[in-house]
């Protein structure tokens, strides 16, 4: 720190803190969270990040349905949610305040831009009166800042036209907050040197420098506060989103498989990024291609797979719809295949910017026929590197198309990732079949394209350019073995089952089951996907206070881990959370034959840890 | 191209083993063979080439080459072939593809796989009804025709393939039909020889459901009188000693005369490279409807970047500036802290 000015008070430490900021979406609210959970990510806390904004790129300004909103949860210690409610709310407008105040805990701090409360903004926020004096507030502490006008004051003897300079007010709430949780101003400073250019950078800077000299100057909060670094295992770390952290290990896929890697994907949200990560990074060999439709994608990643790619389509839940076609014909060609669904709230277009994880029933049986494909979720943002190449290895071993399960909240949630030794990383690579394979009752050999592995029941994957495997394949039923077009009844039963079977073996490699929490326990909480933060923090915290719970997380989906049933029956209750309507819990009560329990919520949000406590400690005690 | 030399190779190392199900007499056995026939005269290799076909009739036609070969979905043939085609440019990939599959339910795929300019030559077997299902109208049925799907006539008006095809800015676009197997043979290698993505359209009888679709222009009766021969750098004649002639009129409209009554030097001269595709849509649509006079050959073939090279050449260009990918410098590529 290079300031001299003496501070009013020396910092006190708080073990955690749970930041939200809100705005409109035109005010930049995205852009303060991330600088915060940058800052805060150097400064060695642990952290997780919630964006929360509309649909619409720019709702009308001013407006609830405009809020755009951005939460960090930084903490000394290992956390996993973004946190249920926050404990300080930044809001730029009127709008702002009326869409997040139910989040604020009681007692919460709200920094208020008391510029954007004029009567023209109560209104367009639906506030009859002004709720920064109207008694409204009582119960929070209030500090009331007129940000824009300070940004204005700030930057326009530096040139910048009073329009331009109002909108670097985002840097002065990020410069308060700098202050007063004692984030250092350099590296900010520094990045805004080099993320903007001229006047706008002039204009963000003096902005930003306000804003922390006000916090310091004008004695608004009683002192700043200091959250230590985190204890955290000894290495390397970075700060990741889920879609980085995907596309990254679809990256990784490819070196580990040595196979060059094609991606085609059709824009949707929350998918889009990792066909953004990916277009960058051609250098590794990936070649990304942005389709004319969401079946063209998967059609063009089926067919760069049959040439010898590891082929991938990134999409949500309306896309899986549209691909599934395709699907059910890369289960019949058995070729390697991988398809990534960001989740997101359905059906149709339903909450494309908000999360859910209802697309389990279509990934499990969304195609005509028996056409059963392994499904592997991820459960936080930098666990998506993980599952990707899991997902991968899956494809390629077994030569199928397997679906690869995120949802919006760890697409754009971020984290720490302590950095994986690149050398212990697995080699998913897979030999291609380049001699005949099949003996003629002549001595001399032919290839057969569906003669199996007898372990894996893998059919050998020859590629084009390969001098004497030509073969076809095709969408009507084969012959077992030759891979020759077959209408025998017989046969078609054999296939069903042989393909059904390839999968269903696939669990044999899995580890054994993980039982975390307390395995003596008499309820376990059954849960997949990014519910897993929530879980996590509720286990601790019912343990915390006593009471045992055991707690079991997947990232097989299909096949189910062998063992699960043994586990799951030992236990007087289990509970799912899902943000579904129970879609797991079905599975497992139609495979068990238990009596499951479903913890559901859709509302486009995650679970908070105290609706999963609550049901814990409701099983426990009923 | 990687085929280092030109390899040598008969029809017969074309066919594959499987038995052939095409209804006897279908138009189809004749463009099997002329494409068999010709493989061996284009020099490439069984083990390097790749047919892809939709759904329908047609589309059964990968299980009869002795090559690698995807039977797909319908409609999607030219987006799988573009993965095969981007991928590896080595291959030489061929779709095949009838007017249902690819005019009505594969339309997107057809028209960006071209506008692209994907390195795929494309086989449109255009017999103008839905064979595979026995016999609904398709996609370039003529109106008020009678199937059973429309028993009192349908109302739809169809596509043109050809000025589709050229309105999605096709590089190579070419017509022949099944009743001539050298013309279909010479248009195949024109195909082949073009670099970029070839279309070409087949008409093709359907002896089952459509006999006879296009038999007032290409049987051997009618053939000289109602085909027009395209041949670059040719005078577009036709007819009995050639007396018959294409010229544009003032308006800027396509017109049939007698070479007598306008000279020849009135008779319009063939330029398949021209770059406005505007003369090869209005050639396409000298008889759009009803049959009547049909220009056939080779309408266009222009330079264009091939979507496979240009997209391999990205990736080099990107391997060169930024070196190749370091996977342990990419996961520190946003900055990190260490935890002692």
């Amino acid at each position: 720190m290079t300031d001299t000015v003496k501070r009013p008070t020396d910092p006190q430490t708080i073990s955690r803190v749970v930041v939200r900021f809100a705005g409109d979406s035109g005010d930049g609210m995205q852009l303060t969270g991330d600088r915060f959970t940058s800052v805060s990510a150097a400064l060695g806390n642990d952290l997780m990040t919630f964006p929360d904004y509309p649909a619409e790129i720019r709702a009308p300004a001013g407006t609830v349905n405009g809020v755009s909103s951005f939460q960090v949860h930084i903490s000394d210690h290992d956390i996993t949610t973004p946190g249920d409610s926050p404990g300080v709310l930044v809001v730029m407008n009127a709008a702002a305040l009326k869409a997040d105040l139910h989040r604020l805990e009681p007692h919460g701090l709200i920094i208020a831009n008391a510029d954007n409360f004029e009567e023209r903004d109560l209104e367009k926020a639906g506030y009859t009166s002004n709720p920064l004096s109207d008694g409204t507030l009582d119960g929070y502490r209030l500090v009331e800042v007129p940000m824009t006008s300070l940004t204005r004051a700030a930057a326009e003897p530096l040139g910048v036209k009073a329009r331009d300079a109002e909108r670097s007010k985002n840097f002065f709430a990020l410069g308060m907050i700098s202050w007063l949780y004692t984030r250092p101003i350099e590296t900010t400073l520094e990045w805004i040197d080099r993320r903007f250019k001229d006047l706008v950078r002039d204009s963000n800077r003096a902005a930003f420098l306000a804003g922390y000299n006000y916090a310091e100057t004008t004695e608004l909060f009683e002192h700043p506060y200091q959250v230590n670094p985190a204890v955290m295992p000894a290495g390397e770390y970075t700060n990741i989103s889920g879609n980085v952290a995907l596309a990254w290990g679809l990256v990784a896929a490819g070196q580990l498989a040595k196979l060059p890697v094609f991606l085609g994907s059709y824009p949707i949200t929350p998918a889009s990024d990792i066909l953004h990560e990916l277009s960058k990074h051609k250098n590794f060999g990936v070649r990304t291609l942005q389709a004319e439709d969401e079946i063209a994608a998967i059609g063009m990643a089926l067919g760069a797979a049959f040439a010898g790619n590891l082929g991938i389509t990134t999409t949500s839940g309306p896309g899986v719809a549209l691909k599934s076609e395709t699907l059910s014909l890369g289960v019949s060609l058995e070729l390697p295949l991988l398809l990534v669904d960001i989740q997101r709230g359905g059906p149709s277009t339903g909450l494309p910017t908000k999360t859910e994880a209802a697309d389990l029933n279509i990934a499990m049986y969304g195609r005509h026929g028996e056409a059963p494909l392994p499904i592997v979720a991820a459960k936080s943002p930098a666990h998506c590197f993980e599952a990707a190449i899991e997902a991968a290895r899956i494809a390629l071993k077994y030569r199928t198309p397997v679906i690869l399960l995120s949802d919006g909240y760890i697409a754009n949630g971020a984290e720490p990732w302590k950095l994986p030794d690149i050398d212990s990383l697995p080699d998913i690579s897979v030999p291609f079949q380049t001699e005949l394979n099949h003996e003629l009752p002549d001595g001399s050999k032919d290839f057969w394209p569906y003669l199996r592995d007898p372990d894996t029941l893998a059919r050998p994957w020859a590629i084009p350019g390969t001098p004497q495997l030509m073969h076809r394949v095709g969408g009507i039923e084969k012959q077992d073995g030759t891979g020759n077009i077959s209408y025998d009844p017989d046969n078609h039963e054999k296939m069903v089952h042989l393909r059904a079977d390839k999968i269903a073996r696939i669990a044999a490699e899995f580890a054994p089951t993980e039982v975390q929490g307390d395995p003596d326990a008499d309820v376990c909480v059954l849960g997949w996907g990014s519910t897993w933060a929530a879980i996590d923090a509720a286990v601790q915290k019912v343990e915390r206070a006593g009471e045992k719970v055991a707690w079991v997380h997947l990232m097989h989906l299909n096949p189910l881990p062998n063992d699960l049933g043994e586990i799951l029956k030992r236990y007087r209750r289990v509970l799912v959370p899902e943000l579904n309507m129970g879609q797991l819990c079905r599975i497992v009560r139609a495979n068990y034959l238990i009596d499951a329990t479903s913890i559901s919520k859709v509302q486009g949000l995650p679970f908070s840890v105290s609706e999963i406590e609550q049901a814990i400690l409701g099983a426990l005690h009923d | 191209m990687t085929e280092s030399a030109v390899a040598v190779t008969t029809k017969q190392d074309w066919m594959s083993d499987q038995e052939v199900r095409w209804c006897p007499g279908c138009g189809d056995y004749g463009i099997m063979h002329a494409v068999q026939q010709v493989m061996p005269e284009i020099g490439t290799n069984p083990e390097n080439t790749v047919f892809i076909s939709g759904i329908g009739c047609s589309s059964r036609f990968p299980y009869y080459m002795n090559t690698y070969g995807m039977h797909s979905i319908h409609g999607r043939a030219p987006a799988i072939a573009t993965g095969v085609a981007v991928t590896r440019p080595d291959l030489d990939v061929w779709v095949i593809t009838g007017d249902g599959d690819a005019l009505s339910i594969g339309g997107n795929h057809l028209i960006h796989a071209l506008r692209r300019n994907v390195n795929l030559k494309i086989l449109l077997f255009n017999n103008q009804i839905y064979g595979l299902t026995k016999g609904q109208y398709s996609p370039t049925s003529e109106e008020g025709k009678i199937t059973k799907s429309t028993p009192f006539g349908s109302l739809d008006h169809p596509f043109n393939p050809l000025s589709l095809v050229l309105g999605a800015e096709a590089s190579f676009v070419a017509r022949t039909h099944d009743l001539d197997r050298k013309h279909m043979m010479e248009t195949f290698k024109a195909a082949h020889e073009h670099k970029g993505a070839s279309f070409v359209e087949i008409f093709q009888n359907c002896n089952v459901f459509n006999d006879g679709a296009f038999e007032d222009i290409t049987s051997r009766k009618v053939r000289d009188e109602s085909m027009i021969e395209l041949r670059h750098g040719q005078p577009m004649r036709f007819g009995a000693d050639l007396h018959r002639g294409v010229t544009m009129g003032k308006d800027g409209q396509l017109r049939l005369v007698n070479v007598a009554d306008v000279g020849e030097d009135a008779i319009l001269v063939h330029d398949e490279t021209r770059a406005d595709p505007g003369l090869a849509m209005a050639l396409a649509r000298l008889t759009h409807g009803d049959h009547g006079v049909t220009p056939y050959g080779v309408f266009r073939a222009v330079d264009r970047p091939d979507y496979g090279t240009m997209l391999n050449a990205q990736l080099a260009h990107v391997s060169d500036t930024k070196g190749p990918g370091d996977l342990a410098a990419l996961l520190r590529s946003n900055g990190t802290w260490t935890v002692n």
